[in-house]
């Protein structure tokens, strides 16, 4: 279940078959800027871009290998502080080398931490492993407080990429230039990370992930299939935290601290942790959210909060998962009968949380503002929070859409089972 | 140097219970053998101390003339003794056709690579086919193993466990929860597997043990009272009185 | 030297209790459900706002009371329609659940009550020095929280090793499966659990909040350590949950108050250090510096050499 549909290889499939989806994704990675060209958009692709790796190369450890981690960041950020100090380097001109190679230091510091790290935390999994990690992440961030020579104390570390040799003409000195970076980073970490879970190696990960036990009864030491993902994982964590550096010219202890940690998780836990694109999707909405939505609201992260904790309890699979279980429906072509549903519990779902929504944003309005300030905005509209009518119709928008939404619900839950029905067990894309 | 599992004065204790107390067993290469005894006799316990899967309290174990006594379960895999379990024990959330190719990799020497990508090694995928012909599981192999039926999941158990093609195999209770047709299949299948291999197995169906073991011994509160041919397990008096006539007595 | 040793013990008992109001609720909630519950410092924090928004309305007393049932409610509805929804998805989603919770927590809380430190006091009838020694002031709210602790305590050992309901939480932390087998009501006394806990907490809460600030950081800032303290303690033992938390209240306390550095050790040997190394930072290193470290140190080092914790009998 781990892995993309499409991009699955049986022996003697034909090569262009194989390389579709890489081919599409180099396009799509090439055509984006010329799509989205605006300053926001370059700098959001940007950020996704280097999460995208964070949180893939966290998936190595929950998704693939059952390692669930509260201190992923640790590689991240020694990545990233690597890096930027490499940045420096060549500023000081103590060594000549050309800016897009720096993230591969801050792959490698994360791969020695890995290995150090790893070498004791990987002997368990489960509690254990989750424990380790978080003493160790309070460790080192708390650690990068004190050793102020390495890590700047609370300002970090800043630096300069428009340094070093020129290759190719780029210098770095425009967003669009350092997009095209993360971007050739992106696509090879990602292809190396999507071969790795297709090496005996990978699918060993997935089995103990599975059954620890039963791996050691097929010549598998259980410890040592966590430990080489972990030290897969922390090279392409640090490897994120270089591109981080060389995107951001600065690195603090936020980067390496337990809300960045928590960050990935939620990430790679929205998007589908079950599935390889899982934390691209994750990556991608959560930046989304954390660009655009701060733009509108104060209160976003609250917003995101109520998305995880309502992910894991209903749709453990993420929204990938969500995406996945409409892909037979799609095979079957049986999407039209699922049109009327989808809208009759769509339209009064979409009315609840506009009224919801609103009156959260109204209620943090009163209480942030000064009294006098009673004049609010929302999506356009201006409104006065003193007065009733809008309190009225926040409520209503949100007490009817619920209700007419409950109340649609078996009808929905039919006619879903319905279009599900005469599934043949071949179980669809899982392997 | 025909013996392939040698047991000796093997003991195993938990807290102040011993479960298993001196079994002496040599076990022949070639060899189809059955362990049998009530149960709470110490079979499975047997089983996991042969294996690996608890370490021993005392005596010690070898496999081909070769020491294994608490050697982690890997180790002794790679010196060729592979097993299944009573409780079925697959890779639930991984397809049929990755729990087999997975029981393969270590036999094909793949070890812990990163550097081979699986789908494109044509020998291994073969023989991953060819146990899946072998166990009837070819139709289900893209369905994710936890989904299987009960006696799917049996068939698979043996296939991973005899998919690396290990010269001992241990069977717990193979057909254990199956029904009559269910069993005669597992029987055809078990003795397809191990053609020219060793077998150790513990198995509660009279019915199977006697037809597939060549010699047969039984366990009975940690301690082996008999080793024989079927014909003369039959006979044995102590064995009668110790456990067919427990279990003539419970039916 | 006596004055410091003297207030840096009983202040360190005063940090220790506190923490072992939270970890024995969060100890107990691991032994009887096997989960590690990360929003338990949440709980904590949602005592003292509960408490603050009280005490502005009737005073400090009544939220004393009051807060911590609040709490404990809370904590009950987690339990019944959070919990036990994602307990069939296994133990890591519910790990991942109470993180989620502990992060929406925060946010809930800086969405009712802002992100500033909220004017939690305490009551006027505590605000003076209890008394003084070498010069030194003992606050009597200090006082106040060191008799709430042992007496909390006191009643919990009782309820504990006395009372029916604690035999038979005694029997769930050890033979977690066997008290359903029993004709217990497990979903209810879990439930109970997780609530009790909550308050337990809440009460830590309450208490804290006027001494330590009452901001929304705090649960982030008290949460891991109440982790050490069960993981050090060992998964799953009370007594050890005790010894730990007065381990590391002590530890803390007494490395803030000693300090000494890695300069004056070298000194010790007649070995000087350059000021202007790179590794200066090594050289100035001093206690009261690596305080904050020490209990993830302990952490780790307890998982790397005794994974069942100073007490515990079983492993994760």
């Amino acid at each position: 279940m781990s892995n993309i549909s499409s991009a699955q290889s049986a022996p003697g499939s034909s090569l262009f078959k194989v390389f579709r989806p890489w081919i599409f994704l180099a396009v799509l990675l090439i055509i984006l800027p010329f799509i989205f060209s605006s300053g926001i958009s370059v700098y959001t692709m940007n950020l996704m871009g280097i999460f995208i790796i964070f949180a893939l190369s966290y998936n190595m450890l929950l998704g693939q290998g059952g390692m669930l981690s509260f201190g992923h960041a640790v590689y991240f950020g020694l990545g990233g502080f690597m890096s930027v100090h490499f940045m420096n380097y060549i500023e000081y001109e103590i060594f000549i080398l050309p800016m897009f190679l720096v993230p591969i230091f801050g792959g490698i510091i994360g791969l020695i931490f890995a290995v150090i790290i790893g070498s004791f935390s990987t002997r368990r999994a489960g509690t254990v492993f989750a424990m380790i990690s978080l003493g160790i992440g309070e460790l080192v961030a708390a650690s990068s407080l004190i050793f102020v020579a390495f890590f700047g104390g609370e300002e970090g570390v800043s630096g300069d990429r428009t340094m070093g040799p020129n290759v190719l003409g780029f210098d770095y000195a425009t967003d669009v230039e350092v997009y095209y970076l993360i971007a050739i980073w992106a696509f090879i970490t990602i292809a190396l990370m999507y071969m790795f879970s297709r090496t005996p190696m990978g699918r060993m990960a997935n089995a103990v992930r599975d059954n620890e036990e039963r791996a050691e009864f097929i010549g598998y030491s259980q410890r040592k299939v966590r430990f080489i993902s972990f030290c897969a994982s922390g090279f392409f964590a640090g490897i994120a935290g270089g591109l981080f550096a060389i995107n951001f010219e600065i690195v603090t202890e936020e980067n390496l601290n337990a809300l960045t940690s928590g960050v990935v998780l939620l990430m790679a836990y929205i998007g589908g942790v079950g599935f390889f694109i899982g934390p691209i999707i994750g990556a991608v909405v959560f930046t989304l959210l954390q660009t655009l939505l701060s733009n509108y609201t104060e209160i976003w992260q609250l917003y995101v909060g109520v998305l995880f904790v309502l992910t894991v309890m209903y749709a453990p699979q993420g929204l990938t998962g969500i995406l996945a279980m409409h892909l037979p429906v799609i095979r079957m072509k049986r999407v039209g009968p699922l049109l009327m549903p989808y809208l009759r519990i769509g339209i009064p779902t979409i009315i609840c949380l506009i009224g919801l929504v609103g009156l959260l944003e109204t209620v943090h309005h009163v209480r942030s503002m000064p009294a006098d300030q009673t004049m609010m905005s929302l999506a356009g509209l201006e409104f006065d929070t003193h007065s009733v009518l809008p309190w009225v119709i926040m409520v209503v928008f949100t007490v009817v859409g619920g209700f007419v939404a409950k109340s649609q619900a078996p009808q929905f839950r039919e006619a879903w089972e319905e279009a599900h029905a005469p599934v043949s067990s071949d179980g669809g894309s899982a392997k | 140097m025909s013996i392939a599992i040698s047991l000796n004065e093997v003991r195993k204790s938990f807290g102040p219970t011993e479960i298993i107390r001196g079994v002496n067993l040599n076990i022949e290469k070639g060899e189809r053998h059955a362990i049998i005894g009530p149960n709470g006799a110490g079979k499975s316990t047997l089983f996991h101390l042969v294996s690996g899967r608890y370490n021993l309290s005392g005596g010690s174990v070898s496999l081909n003339g070769e020491e294994i006594s608490n050697l982690p379960p890997y180790e002794i895999y790679r010196k060729g003794l592979s097993r299944s379990f009573q409780v079925t024990n697959i890779f639930p959330m991984m397809s049929v056709f990755e729990n087999v190719r997975c029981g393969i990799m270590w036999s094909k020497d793949y070890k812990y690579s990163f550097w081979h990508l699986v789908d494109r090694e044509r020998e291994l995928n073969e023989r991953t086919q060819e146990v899946l012909a072998e166990i009837g599981l070819t139709d289900r192999q893209h369905v994710p193993a936890g989904v299987l039926t009960y006696a799917e999941q049996r068939a698979l158990e043996i296939g991973i466990a005899s998919a690396g093609g290990a010269d001992v195999i241990m069977l717990d209770e193979p057909t254990a929860g199956m029904s009559h047709s269910e069993t005669d299949q597992a029987i055809a299948l078990i003795r397809k597997i191990t053609e020219g291999k060793t077998l150790v197995m513990v198995e509660h169906d009279m019915g199977v043990v006697f037809d597939l073991a060549d010699r047969i011994s039984v366990l009975v509160y940690g301690e082996i009272i008999a080793t024989d041919t079927p014909e003369n397990i039959r006979n044995n008096k102590a064995v009668q009185e110790a456990y067919l006539g427990a279990e003539a007595e419970h039916a | 030297m006596f004055e410091l040793l003297f207030f840096s013990l009983l202040n360190g008992v005063v940090t220790g209790l506190l923490l072992f109001m939270l970890a024995s609720g969060l100890t107990l909630i691991f032994s009887m459900m096997g989960v590690l519950n990360f929003a338990h410092a949440s709980f904590y924090m949602l005592g003292a706002y509960f408490a603050y928004t009280i005490s502005t309305y009737v005073g400090f007393w009544p939220g004393l009371i009051l807060a911590p049932i609040l709490v404990g409610l809370v904590g009950a509805v987690v339990e019944r329609y959070g919990l036990r929804h994602v307990h069939r998805w296994g133990h890591v989603a519910e790990l991942i659940f109470t993180f989620g919770l502990a992060f929406l927590i925060e946010e809930v809380v800086q969405f009712i009550w802002g992100k500033d430190t909220k004017a939690y006091q305490e009551p006027e009838v505590l605000q003076f020095a209890l008394f003084n020694f070498f010069g030194q002031d003992f606050p009597a709210y200090k006082a106040f929280m060191l008799l709430i602790s042992i007496s909390i305590f006191v009643v919990l050992l009782l309820i504990l090793t006395k009372s029916r309901i604690g035999l038979i939480i005694q029997a769930a932390i050890t033979h977690p499966n066997m008290t359903a087998m029993l004709g217990h009501n497990v979903p209810l006394v879990f439930m109970g659990v997780f609530g009790v806990g909550a308050a337990l907490a809440g009460v830590a809460g309450v208490i804290a909040g006027p001494a330590l600030g009452t901001f929304p950081g705090m649960a982030v800032v008290l949460g891991p350590i109440v982790f050490v303290i069960v993981v050090v303690g060992g998964l799953g033992s009370l007594v050890g949950a005790f010894v730990a938390s007065l381990l590391i209240g002590l530890l803390q306390t007494f490395a803030i108050a000693l300090d000494y550095s890695v300069n004056d050790l070298l000194m010790l040997f007649n070995i000087t250090t350059d000021a202007d190394s790179a590794l200066r930072d090594l050289w100035t290193l001093s206690l009261p510096q690596i305080a904050p470290l020490l209990p993830y140190l302990l952490l780790v080092l307890i998982l790397i050499f005794r994974p069942t914790g100073l007490f515990g009998k079983r492993e994760t």
